[in-house]
């Protein structure tokens, strides 16, 4: 595993989350956004195990976290759906541009 | 039985009050029987105070040595209020001379008043007056007489406003109520200083306190102190140029005028003044403000009575005249002359008012003197009555009036106060002249066939033969060769009485001289040519005078264009200032929205996007500024 050190994990934690980042902000369809979500909840995940294994490895703060963070994130995806799934069937659409109605 | 009632002088208040209380919630269907409680309930006042007056006036101990018995009302660090009574010759002479006036007067109203719609609530009304009154007059601090001033002022408001039907009495009650509050507002500044200042309101602290007062303050703040507690009796006891409402408070019947407009109420003033002259004494220039203040009142109503008509409206200015006589005798320092004449005034003004009561109720409310005439002959007893207290008031020997008449002068004369002395001589001039030309004009001459004058009920006249025996001898304790008065009622030591002969007979010839020109104008010359010549030959000055001197339409002019005035000013500074401040912000955040609300896209990934700037920026930020936060950041820490 030489040659794999902190900086790797934290580059890859970083490129996820961008990725998942522009996904959220830039597709127009709601479930793509959802799972753009899922990508940066991932990301900080990575983060978290990565930084447990070098920086405190005698403890597993950071596994017993990102577990935390599954557990929240599978739920939360579970209640997104639900929401797209009731705006879909009011308005034949999942496209974010057509939920605009928090507007003035 | 004497040494209970002067233990229970608490009683002589509250019996009275109860028989408010009885009135209002029990008996007010039935008007008979709720004069009879009023009048019962008031004997048995006028009794204990009867009783409790004679125990003080045969021990010469309570001289310097008050009855008091207080409790606490409420108490806190540094102000600590009793209600109590407070017993000495001055309040024991006030509770039985008040109380007796208070009973025949209520006796009277049964006559008076009767198939009035409102007996039963004027007799409350009376009776609650009769307990304020005596309240005030019992008081042991000054806090407690503030209360009962007052009320004695809201009965005043009432009975004035009794015939609410009338506008003029409406506007008159309130023309009362406001005139004397804003004195009051003087009165109860200075009772705040006192407080402050003395850290006590109680007469006998205060008593002990007032003559060491640097201790506590400076001389100016006690010249303050007492002309700020002679502004209250200045408005009660309608001295210039707070007099305005007294005359006109002569809208409310005939009996109310008697009790409260001439005998009791407004010489709650006088009484204050004289209960607080251990505040006074100590500071000349105010005692001089009382005693040039009373002169000028004593002659200035006395030339407005001259010329005036309606016979309520003349003896209401010879009130505001008398009640200036008392605050002279007060300001050249001599109680004992002061509340001599506030005695014997209380019954022969008493009785002048109860019989011009009487005239008006045989002419059917027809007031004014020159259309009476010759009245005498058809009510014995009212005219007759009336002509005792004509004299009792203008100073005839033995008559009441001129004994406490001369009291005063003479106090006067003995201050060195020359001038005052002059104007309280020629004021007892023209006192006698409008007494008697009003008694000419109404009681003697020729009958007047329109009227059809008859003598009131017994119930009536009752009160006024005793009012006219008290008019008649009332005076006789007081006189040079029997001095009793003079032994009892007085401030500091004793009034040293030196009988004056020369101002003695003076007084008696300018009160003959007034009697006799009266006679001159108004009897000899029958179609009384002369006197109308003379109001024409003078004519400003009769116009003047029988304005009143225009206080009146001063006032109105103050009120109009100065107190309105400034409302117009703070009216626009409201609408213009006030209003725009808070109509403008609003207005400032109705625009800032209505440009923001575009921000609002309601897009969600706006909104995230905008997230991730901030988060982005704050972060940058923290780096460049904060340096832990930096450390976190750019790392290298270690």
């Amino acid at each position: 595993m030489t040659g794999i050190s902190v900086i790797h994990y934290v580059l890859l934690s970083a490129a996820l989350f961008s990725v998942g980042l522009f996904g959220a902000l830039v597709k127009r369809n709601a479930i793509s956004v959802l799972i753009c979500i899922e990508l940066m909840l991932n990301a900080v995940n990575i983060n978290l195990v990565a930084f447990n294994r070098y920086v405190t490895p005698e403890t597993f703060v950071g596994q017993l976290f990102s577990i935390f963070v599954i557990t929240v994130a599978a739920a939360e995806v579970g209640v997104g759906l639900a929401i797209i799934i009731a705006i879909f069937r009011n308005r034949l659409s999942v496209n974010l541009d057509d939920f605009n109605w928090l507007k003035w | 039985m004497i040494e209970f009632a002067m233990h229970h002088a608490w009683l002589v208040p509250l019996l009275p009050a109860v028989a408010f209380v009885i009135i209002v919630f029990l008996t007010r269907p039935w008007p008979r029987l709720s004069s009879a409680v009023s009048i019962a309930f008031m004997l048995a006042s006028f009794v204990t105070a009867a009783l409790a007056a004679y125990g003080v006036f045969t021990d010469p101990h309570f001289k310097h040595h008050p009855l008091i018995y207080t409790v606490r009302w409420f108490g806190m660090q540094g102000l600590n209020i009793d209600v109590g009574i407070y017993l000495d010759p001055s309040s024991a002479m006030m509770i039985f001379m008040v109380s007796l006036v208070a009973l025949l007067v209520q006796i009277y109203s049964t006559g008076y008043m009767k198939g009035d719609p409102g007996y039963s609530v004027f007799f409350s009304y009376l009776s609650l007056f009769a307990a304020s009154m005596l309240g005030m007059v019992l008081s042991s601090n000054l806090l407690q007489m503030f209360v009962f001033w007052e009320l004695v002022g809201l009965c005043s408001y009432l009975l004035i406003g009794f015939y609410s039907f009338k506008i003029s009495a409406r506007e008159a009650a309130k023309k009362a109520f406001i005139t004397t509050r804003v004195a009051d507002f003087g009165l109860l500044l200075g009772i705040l200083a006192v407080q402050i200042i003395f850290g006590t309101l109680n007469f006998d602290e205060l008593t002990q306190m007032a003559p060491n007062f640097e201790n506590y303050t400076t001389a100016g703040m006690m010249t303050l102190i007492a002309v700020l507690l002679f502004i209250g009796p200045v408005g009660k006891s309608g001295q210039f140029p707070l007099h305005v409402w007294l005359p006109d408070a002569m809208e409310g019947p005939t009996p109310v005028s008697a009790l409260i407009h001439a005998a009791t109420m407004v010489v709650a003033g006088v009484y204050l003044v004289g209960r607080n002259m251990f505040l006074f004494a100590e500071v000349e220039s105010a005692l001089y403000l009382v005693a040039v203040t009373g002169a000028f009142t004593a002659f200035f109503a006395a030339t407005i009575a001259v010329t005036q008509r309606e016979i309520k409206r003349i003896l209401a200015y010879s009130t505001v005249s008398q009640l200036g006589y008392m605050m002279l005798a007060l300001g050249v320092g001599s109680l004992t002359a002061s509340f001599f004449h506030l005695w014997t005034h209380a019954f022969f003004k008493a009785l002048m008012f109860l019989a011009a009561g009487s005239v008006l109720h045989a002419l059917h409310h027809k007031a004014d003197v020159w259309e009476m005439g010759g009245l005498i002959k058809k009510m014995p007893i009212t005219g007759w009555t009336f002509v005792i207290g004509g004299l009792a008031i203008a100073g005839i020997p033995p008559f009441a009036g001129f004994w406490s008449k001369d009291e005063i002068l003479l106090a006067a004369y003995q201050s060195g106060h020359y001038f005052l002395f002059l104007l309280a001589s020629i004021t007892a001039f023209l006192t006698a002249f409008y007494m008697w030309r009003m008694i000419f004009l109404a009681f003697f001459g020729e009958e007047k066939p329109e009227n059809h004058p008859h003598e009131s009920p017994a119930n009536m006249t009752v009160p006024l033969v005793v009012l006219a025996v008290l008019a008649a001898v009332g005076g006789l304790i007081g006189t040079p060769s029997t001095p009793l008065w003079q032994q009892w009622i007085y401030y500091g030591h004793p009034h040293h009485i030196e009988p004056n002969v020369i101002i003695m007979l003076s007084s008696i010839a300018l009160a003959a001289a007034g009697i006799g020109l009266a006679y001159l104008l108004y009897v000899r010359d029958k179609e009384k040519t002369n006197a109308k010549d003379l109001a024409r030959r003078f004519q400003p000055v009769y116009k003047l005078l029988y304005n009143k001197y225009y206080i009146d339409e001063m006032y109105q002019w103050f009120t109009r264009v100065v107190v309105d005035g400034s409302a117009r000013i703070t009216y626009l500074f409201d609408i213009y200032v006030v209003d725009g401040i808070v109509n403008g912000s609003a207005a400032i955040t109705k625009g800032l929205g209505s440009v923001m609300r575009y921000f609002q896209t309601g897009k969600v990934q706006t909104y995230a996007l905008v997230f991730y700037m901030a988060v982005l920026v704050i972060t940058v930020v923290l780096a460049f500024t904060d340096a832990s936060s930096s450390v976190l950041v750019m790392g290298g820490a270690e």
